[in-house]
């Protein structure tokens, strides 16, 4: 069994009440850094163990916390960004409906570290019972003298709030969810100035998400060096994978990270194949806004090397041949599943989150759904193909947040590797309404890299 | 040594003082290379950055990090920096996302030019001639609203509108309070007010001079006239309330509106009163100043103080006769 750092004592009857949670060793790490860290050995912990964002970026979550600017005089504010709404990511909902007290943990050292004394738990609106239990959570943690004034008499002061969202995609964009914790529309803020500067109220706050905020709660516990075995390279660490899909078990693990793919989907600890005795034709690796692979892709590089769910090998050959590790949203389809319907369906979902305040956005993912919409249901064209692939390159990179590029990507690569698949729904648009494509040559082993240059 | 900042757009230098934005830097120099902007208005604090018309390529960061920006950057909201290089109409890249954004920008425009009393005066009319393409790729419905009476002097006819977000930026600076706004979202968003309340204070007006496109139009001037038969003349007159610096629109001896004096990016000098713009209509009310300066480039320095006649109607007894009133009224002024 691979080490469980996150959801080791996930199973442990009652762990979401604090007296367990305590029992089980909790609120160490509280201990450990209130009582014996200053702030800068805090962050120098979470540097030296190579954390990284665990919401999608993948940016070193030390390297933030440095950035954040600390003027004499002004409030400075953690907010945890709990608004989880990729379509395929489900993990931070699991963490926080079984195990709260890690999240509020996490939240004390985390605040502690970067003097804040006031710190937000933004969470989506939907998630109305993990509202409730971690603001039952936080009234244990403040009865035992964890919150509030004077933390483990050591002088620090700490209020953790929770507040709900309305439930908009888009609020999980950092700058729009400090819009919408300020109590305004969640439009996205104009970078810069980053939320490092100015950020909730004006003042320097760091969004994090919930997992890595978790995360450093066995950080401080066993030292970052400790941390930085587990894992792969520059991969430090283990990361939760909300797998879902035609699995035969779906649900959220905690994985090393670099763990190979093809263990991940057919090893009887983590999924245990695909479901139904059906063969594997494409996998989202990181959530709905990364690039879809084929079944050949996923488990092996372009360059013949096994895939690992690390960051960089999910990335290695860019967009052409590669994907990302993204939020760990890991869909898999079978050799039944549709991927145009796939496609129309997140880009129905981007369209109608988009915020609409900047054009291309607005606009574009309305246009891509639409085309969509006719392919899938038999009145497309063959310029619809290129079409798409236009407007998708004229909404990637020109908006002001990654929604744009989330919902330029999985329609770009979508076509990039199952232009088969599109064109046969536009030259058998009926009988593409009766029977799926198939698996086709997806899950074909790739060509060596010297036959495919000779051709 | 001066405080100034060195940047150089399309290959010429210009100093600036530090915090300009890309865009005001261009404005400096002026010509070809001042990227269009559609959302953004100078007096308008936090405008800007929404439409993405005004993406430019900048490619050397400064003197001190002399790295590319990675994306294309909308230049009225990003500042500039010492040594900064930036490209605009000498990037194919920028080129190319700009006529992407047109595109967008236009699929759900109604295109109704023809009907609009905008047109002639329009930023995104201009837009599209300059940067656009001829023919549209969308083949489905646009989206549309019911036209809206915001007050007894404007309407709003969202249909048009390109969510520039101008207005609410107005309804919040220069207004006591803001009664309209956004609702909704994405492509289904809005400008309305609060349960169709009527926007009543005495600069709300000037919402209509921002408005880039004809979303927000004068119902005093509705379907009055055309934009480029009616001549601008600037006057003013002593207002309690605002500077009562305006130009006033003629046809004839007639004064059809009153708008404030638009600048060479068609942003108003002043903002002006309700008073001015909608119940002062006579020319004794006004201390006329002159004939506006209008680019030669705009379709309203087309309309000429003597009518030229089509060669097809100077053929055409009957045109001629059709068209008598017209004639006599142009050359009686």
């Amino acid at each position: 069994m691979a080490r469980k750092l996150l959801l080791g004592n996930i199973n442990v009857p009652g762990i979401h009440t604090f007296d367990v949670y305590r029992q089980h060793g909790g609120y160490r790490a509280v201990e450990k850094a209130l009582k014996t860290m200053t702030p800068d050995a805090v962050v120098e912990e979470v540097k030296t163990s190579g954390l990284r964002g665990r919401g999608g970026a993948g940016f070193p979550t030390g390297m933030k916390w440095s950035f954040l600017a600390k003027p004499e005089g002004r409030e400075r504010y953690l907010v945890c960004n709990a608004d989880e709404s990729e379509p395929g990511t489900f993990k931070d909902r699991y963490l926080m409906t079984h195990i709260p007290h890690l999240l509020i943990e996490g939240m004390i050292v985390s605040s502690f570290a970067l003097g804040a004394k006031t710190s937000y738990i933004y969470v989506r609106g939907e998630m109305m019972p993990q509202i409730r239990i971690l603001e039952r959570a936080i009234a244990e943690a403040k009865n035992a003298g964890f919150l509030g004034k004077n933390i483990l008499g050591s002088g620090y002061d700490l209020e953790l709030y929770v507040q709900p969202g309305g439930g908009a995609y888009i609020c999980g964009e950092e700058t729009a969810l400090i819009e919408s914790l300020e109590g305004k529309r969640g439009n996205p803020r104009i970078k810069p100035p980053f939320p490092a500067i100015s950020g909730v109220w004006a003042c320097p706050t760091v969004v994090n998400n919930v997992e890595t905020i978790a995360a450093v709660v066995p950080i401080i516990n066993d030292g970052g060096e400790e941390y930085a075995k587990v894992g792969n390279g520059r991969s430090t660490g283990t990361k939760l994978i909300s797998a879902s899909g035609n699995l035969n078990k779906p649900g959220v693990y905690e994985i090393e990270l670099g763990l190979p793919v093809e263990e991940f989907i057919y090893s009887e600890e983590y999924c245990g194949g695909i479901a139904n005795g059906k063969r594997l034709k494409a996998v989202v690796a990181g959530g709905s806004s990364v690039p879809i692979l084929p079944a050949n892709l996923i488990l092996k590089t372009i360059n013949g090397q096994p895939r690992l769910m690390s960051y960089e090998s999910l990335s290695d050959g860019g967009f052409q041949t590669g994907s990302m590790l993204g939020s760990g949203g890991f869909i898999a389809f079978d050799e039944d599943q549709c991927i145009v319907r796939n496609t129309w369906n997140f880009a129905r979902f981007y369209h109608h989150e988009s915020c609409g305040q900047c054009s291309p956005c607005r606009e574009g993912t309305g246009w891509m759904e639409k085309v969509l919409h006719n392919l899938e249901n038999g009145h497309g064209k063959m310029s619809d193909i290129d079409l798409l692939v236009d407007v998708s390159k004229k909404i990637e990179g020109n908006t002001i947040c990654p929604l744009g590029d989330a919902a330029a990507w999985p329609v770009a690569s979508a076509i990039r590797h199952f232009r088969d698949e599109f064109e046969w729904h536009i030259t058998n648009s009926k009988t593409a309404m009766e029977q799926n494509y198939g698996l086709a040559n997806y899950a074909d082993p790739l060509p060596k890299l010297e036959e495919a240059i000779q051709n | 040594m001066s405080d100034k900042v060195k940047v150089t757009i399309d290959g010429i230098t210009v100093e600036v003082e530090p915090g300009t934005s890309i865009l005001n830097a261009a404005r400096q120099i002026g010509g070809d290379i001042v990227p269009p902007a559609m959302c953004y208005y100078s007096k308008l604090e936090g405008s800007g950055g929404k439409c993405r018309t005004c993406l430019v390529k900048v490619s050397k960061g400064s003197e001190k990090d002399p790295r590319p920006m990675p994306k294309l950057v909308a230049s009225c909201r990003t500042g500039v920096m010492d040594g900064m290089e930036v490209q605009n109409i000498t990037s194919p890249e920028v080129i190319e996302a700009r006529k992407g954004v047109v595109e967008i920008l236009l699929i759900n425009h109604p295109l109704d030019c023809p009907v609009c009393d905008q047109a002639g005066e329009c930023h995104l009319q201009d837009l599209s001639f300059e940067h656009g393409v001829a023919d549209t790729r969308y083949e489905f419905d646009r989206r549309t609203f019911e036209k809206i009476d915001i007050g007894d002097k404007i309407q709003l006819h969202m249909t048009r509108c390109i969510l520039c977000y101008r207005c609410v930026y107005v309804a919040d600076q220069i207004t006591d309070n803001r009664v309209h706004g956004i609702l909704g979202r994405g492509d289904a968003s809005e400008i309305s007010t609060y349960i169709e309340k009527a926007i009543e204070n005495d600069f709300s007006g000037n919402v209509i001079d921002v408005c880039p496109v004809g979303a927000l139009t004068d119902k005093t001037f509705r379907f009055k006239n055309r934009v480029w038969f009616t001549k601008p003349v600037d006057a003013h007159r002593d207002c309690p309330k605002c500077k009562g610096k305006v130009t006033l629109w003629y046809k004839g001896e007639e004064v059809l509106r009153v708008t404030g004096r638009k600048d060479q990016f068609g942003e108003v000098e002043d903002f002006i009163c309700n008073t001015c713009r909608f119940d002062t209509k006579n020319t004794s009310d006004w201390v006329i100043e002159g004939p506006r300066h209008i680019s030669h480039t705009s379709v309203i320095s087309s309309n000429h103080y003597e009518m030229t006649l089509l060669p097809v109607i100077k053929e055409n007894p009957i045109l001629m006769e059709a068209n008598k009133i017209e004639f006599d009224r142009a050359t009686k002024v």
